[in-house]
């Protein structure tokens, strides 16, 4: 039994509390925080019930996971692929399915049958993950939930199975996956910044010169990683740097005109050379290097034509304002700005517990749920913020601990994805109130407002904690 | 485990996280820690405070009679949310506006850029001031308009049409305004103009406070704190002046038709008792919704009923100044009360002439200043400008001589407590230095001895020589204010200030003025019920002669000193005298004979020709 992690989770819980409290307390009515009219009153029934919960599965056989692990991934897809049937729609989302005076989301469960499932399945004689169908195979098993999870129109929560990609690193997947997806991220987010902004003078898009640029230097440095030193590298990037430097100063001092002009066939002439050696050395790795720079360039300017035509206008609009294109405070930029206001408005120590007048006045939407850390940021200040931050951090180092020392796969894998969800959910959540990621509606761990987020995270820890428990046993 | 174990990779996912935790822990130290901008945002956000206004404290004349004071107006707010559906038709006729007005201001409230308060939820300003009258029609009516309320505030009024230059008005802040002073928000009142202005601080008293917590709907969530920040207002405190009201009357009465002003001041405090400027305006045009127009009418007028001539106008002061070069000559040894002067119709001296009218010559200085002769003057002016065993040159004696005239209250603001004050001017050797190069003596700048030349002075500063002569060496610096309830003067309104010239000198200048009054250019200001001293001026200047009088009464234990000021007026005893004559009746005897009320009725009737000029 990990003592270490229990107490974390119980401290997180705790802070999440006071924090609902600070969130849902009325100035003009007070408040009785342990009236079930209130939420933290409500709150108080969650966190109990998830302690019970928890504690009945730390009771329950470790076998029943393992063995289970497909049924319950079973069930909960049944259950994912009906809920949108039976839910009533809350705000264009059909997640909630009604039971009595309760309302549970499914898709908040359906993360730990998945990582069951996933771990199960990689855990399989003779699975090879660098084996194309296998590999397949574990993206379907991620993938489906997340495509009914969509069909409820609860994209935020959909986004989180991409956290398992966290876990298939670990696993196996080669990193050039990864870093294909994080490269496409920062594509993405440096070329819509600051498309708009010139570079001095000269017509060139700061946002295109520079995804130009880093297209370049990660295919140089992709060369160097993959197919170490040579003269040929050494040559390439004399010419690129070269040429680039050379238009920046022609542009600069003779003519200003847009250098991208010349930047991309640099790029594609790049490309090319790099398919010719391949094909001419026999190198293949040099081919996979041009699909890389080409497929960038391909996927950025596929991107922005995307973002400028097909798109909506309210999803562009939520894009740019994440990105900070666009400055309407009282339109889709609210929520962030107003976030950003109670947190930054906290200080060092905070106003005190039940004196934020952001968080309380309802300035900050969501405030219980998803802008849970806002009130942290108010009434704790940095101190509390940061205090919340390490706390997580350090949940989820203990987690790598913990999922390091599984004996088997299967405990592994299903540590890897409970940590990963938990980074998942951290990174966009508090990113969001930040400010620094888009405006993804997903729960806190633990802090949230909600019995379907808590109960779900609680399983998704506690089957965890339960097989971390068993280790020895099954060792023996 | 495997050589194709990726153990490795434990660190790099580690890593990522401690590299996302410390990114937010970066952010959150540049959003708690290294701004105030958020902190302002979030007060601005949720704390309504709604302001108590103080009461303005009133003012009264010296005689305790009531001069403004304040009276509830009442404006109309609208609740955008709760007034839809509301017969806009039907309010329209209530309030007495155009339905063009109705979605023009409606407009204005809704449109953020001009109103960035904009809440739905919250009272707006639909129609500010509206008088008792309109207010009591339409609150009938209130009931058929939901969403409409009505807001009482206090604006300023007048109780009589006079001294509108003395008491000034009050209007909305300017934007520099609230950049000087942050007690001021936009929408508050600021005195503008006279006292209002001057005695603001005390007159505005202190605004309370009552922070409201709002939320985000505008929606009122009661007091923070429970009131433990909130604050009372504390009221203004009320101005007694030294103004008589109903000489202030006369005095406006007399001067219509007229441009100049009359300044009486008491001798023994300093007290300003009234003070004229013509043409004047009906202070309670400065109140209320046509303010704005009204003003504008004003200041576009060509006679400049706004400016304060009293202390704005600067004006030569022509013979007025006369005793202040007695004065200076006799202190400084330059001649004695028995020394005479030859004046054969006028100074003559080296082909330079300043004429004068017939009068026994030779002169000593009782009958000078009686007859007003400009030769005595010139004459002292060239031998002290001329001495070269006391000044060793004529810079040194043109430095003494503007030394003595600052001494009596001219060439610098006297520090009226009135906003706008001119300085006037009295020359310095530099002054001619620059404009002679250097090359001038005595009889170069002989004019300013009969006060004409670069000579210059307001009204006020004119009566206050009247006040020193009648105190006889000294004076107060004049001010409106008597007293300030519940608060205390400045002391430089308490203080004495000498002139450099000794009181026995003075005796000669009562006396010579005693002579004008009983015998020379004053006679028409003679009373018989007390004694006068008096002094005309008969100023030259571009157009016709401005008419001047100064002086006081009675000669022992004055109680009124006096300047009169009339452009264009022609000799100092066409309307000088005569107007300062009545004021001091009226003053001393605290009403007018009935001859002197018919005089002062063909005063008040008498108009002179301005013409269309711009002045």
């Amino acid at each position: 039994m990990d003592w270490v992690t229990i107490l974390l989770y119980i401290a997180l819980m705790a802070f999440g509390w006071i924090s609902i409290c600070g969130a849902s307390y009325d100035f003009s009515q007070g408040g009785n925080f342990f009236s079930f009219d209130a939420r933290s009153g409500m709150q108080i029934i969650w966190i109990g019930t998830s302690i019970l919960l928890g504690t009945i599965i730390l009771m329950l056989n470790d076998r029943i996971y393992d063995t289970f692990s497909y049924v319950i991934y079973a069930i909960l897809l049944v259950l994912l692929f009906i809920t949108p049937f039976l839910a009533r729609d809350i705000k264009g989302s059909h997640s909630w399915i009604k039971i009595g005076p309760f309302s549970l989301q499914s898709a908040e469960f359906a993360k730990f049958a998945t990582a069951l499932a996933v771990a199960k399945f990689m855990s399989s004689y003779g699975y090879n993950i660098a084996r194309w169908r296998d590999f397949a195979m574990t993206l379907a098993l991620i993938f489906v939930p997340m495509l009914l999870i969509i069909a409820q129109r609860e994209t935020g929560s959909a986004l989180v199975y991409f956290a398992f990609f966290l876990m298939l690193y670990r696993e196996g997947m080669p990193g050039s996956i990864l870093f294909a997806g994080i490269s496409a991220v920062v594509y993405f987010v440096v070329g819509v910044r600051y498309a708009a902004d010139p570079l001095w003078f000269t017509p060139t898009s700061i946002g295109e010169f520079s995804v130009m640029l880093l297209i370049m230097a990660f295919t140089l440095g992709m060369i160097r990683v993959y197919c170490g030193k040579s003269k040929i590298l050494t040559h390439l990037i004399y010419w690129t740097a070269g040429i680039n430097l050379t238009a920046l100063a022609f542009a600069f001092y003779v003519i200003p005109f847009d250098i991208v002009w010349v930047q991309l066939p640099l790029c594609i002439g790049l490309g090319l050379y790099l398919i010719y050696i391949s094909v001419t050395a026999r190198v293949k790795k040099y081919f996979y290097i041009a699909m890389f720079s080409l497929g960038s360039l391909a996927f950025f300017y596929s991107v922005d034509f995307v973002l400028n035509n097909v798109l909506e206008a309210h999803q562009q609009i939520r894009i740019k304002v994440l990105l900070g294109l666009e400055d309407d405070p009282t339109g889709a930029g609210y929520n962030v700005n107003q976030a950003k206001i109670a947190i930054g408005s906290g200080g060092l120590k905070g106003k005190g517990f039940l004196n934020g007048t952001q968080t309380k006045l309802k300035y900050v939407p969501e405030q219980d749920t998803d802008f849970i850390f806002c009130t942290v940021g108010e009434e704790e200040g940095f101190v509390g913020s940061a205090t919340v931050l390490l706390l997580f951090l350090t949940l989820i180092l203990r987690l790598i601990h913990l999922a390091e020392r599984q004996p088997y796969r299967f405990g592994r894998v299903y540590g890897y994805c409970v940590l990963s969800v938990f980074l998942f959910h951290l990174f966009i959540n508090v990113g969001m109130v930040l400010g620094l990621t888009p405006v993804i509606g997903i729960p806190l761990p633990f802090f949230s407002y909600g019995g379907s987020s808590l109960w779900g995270f609680t399983i998704l820890l506690f089957i965890f904690l339960r097989i971390d428990a068993a280790r020895n046993l099954a060792q023996r | 485990m495997g050589k194709y174990d990726f153990e490795n990779r434990k660190f790099v996912i580690g890593g990522a996280a401690v590299f996302i935790v410390i990114v937010f822990l970066i952010r959150l130290f540049t959003l708690q820690l290294m701004s105030d901008d958020y902190k302002k945002n979030a007060d601005s956000n949720a704390f309504l405070k709604r302001i108590k206004y103080p009461s303005r404290g009133i003012i009264t004349d010296r005689n305790g009679k009531l001069l403004v004071y304040n009276q509830p107006a009442y404006d109309i707010m609208v609740v955008m949310r709760e007034q839809i559906g509301v017969d806009t038709a039907d309010l329209c006729k209530s309030l007495g506006i155009t339905p063009e007005f109705y979605i023009k201001r409606m407009e204005e409230i809704k449109d953020r850029r001009r109103n960035p308060g904009y809440s739905s939820y919250t009272q707006q300003l639909f129609m500010s001031q509206l008088s008792a009258e309109e207010f009591s029609m339409f609150r009938e009516k209130l009931f058929r308009f939901p969403g409409f309320y009505i807001q009482k505030r206090a604006i300023r009024q007048y109780q009589h049409p006079y001294a509108a230059h003395v008491l000034g008005d009050v209007g909305e802040v300017s934007p520099s305004d609230i950049e000087k002073d942050d007690y001021y928000q936009s929408g508050d009142y600021i005195g503008k103009l006279g006292i209002e202005r001057y005695y603001e601080e005390q007159l505005r008293g202190e605004k309370g406070i009552e922070i409201l917590l709002r939320d985000a709907h505008g929606r009122i969530q009661g007091n923070y704190m429970n009131g433990k920040f909130d604050k009372d207002p504390i009221p203004g405190k009320d101005l007694t002046l030294g103004l008589d009201l109903k000489l202030q009357a006369l005095g406006e009465r007399l001067m219509q038709g007229k441009l100049g002003s009359i300044v009486a001041i008491e001798p023994s405090t300093g007290e300003i008792l009234c003070m004229i400027s013509s043409p004047t305006y009906d202070p309670h045009l400065m109140v209320g919704r046509l303010r704005g127009k009204n003003h504008q009418t004003l200041s576009k007028d060509l006679m400049k009923p706004l400016l304060n001539r009293a202390i704005m106008g600067v004006y030569p002061p022509g013979s007025t100044f006369k005793p202040t070069q007695a004065l200076t000559f006799l202190q400084e040894g330059i001649l004695t009360p028995q020394t005479a002067f030859p004046c054969p119709h006028g100074f003559h001296y080296r082909g330079l002439k300043v004429g004068c009218h017939g009068h026994a010559s030779p002169i000593n200085l009782v009958p000078a200043l009686g007859t007003s002769c400009n030769a005595y003057f010139c004459w002292g002016l060239f031998y002290m400008f001329g001495n070269r065993t006391k000044y060793q040159n004529v810079q040194e004696a043109m430095t003494r001589w503007k030394d003595y005239m600052v001494s009596m209250g001219f060439g610098y603001k006297l520090g009226v407590d009135l906003p706008g004050e001119k300085r006037g001017l009295i020359p310095n050797a530099q002054f001619y230095d620059k404009a002679y190069r250097g090359s001038w003596n005595g009889l170069t700048v002989i004019s300013i001895s009969i006060g004409q030349g670069e000579v210059n002075a307001t009204p006020l500063q004119i009566a206050n020589l009247a006040a020193t002569i009648a105190n006889r060496g000294y004076y107060y610096v004049p001010h409106v204010v008597k007293s300030i309830k519940g608060g205390t003067l400045d002391t430089l309104y308490s203080r004495k200030h000498y002139t450099m010239v000794d009181q026995k000198y003075y005796n000669y200048i009562v006396a010579g003025m005693r002579k004008a009054v009983e015998g020379g250019t004053c006679r028409a200001a003679n009373s018989p019920n007390y004694e006068v001293c008096g002094k005309t001026g008969t100023a030259q200047n571009r157009g016709h002669d401005h008419s001047a009088f100064m002086g006081f009464a009675p000669m022992n234990n004055p109680k009124i000193a006096i300047a009169v000021y009339v452009e264009n007026g022609g000799w100092g005893a066409d309307y000088g005298v005569p107007l300062g004559a009545l004021m001091m009746e009226q003053y001393i005897m605290g009403k007018l004979s009935p001859a002197s009320e018919k005089k002062a009725e063909e005063f008040q009737n008498r108009r002179i020709n301005y013409g269309n000029e711009s002045r």
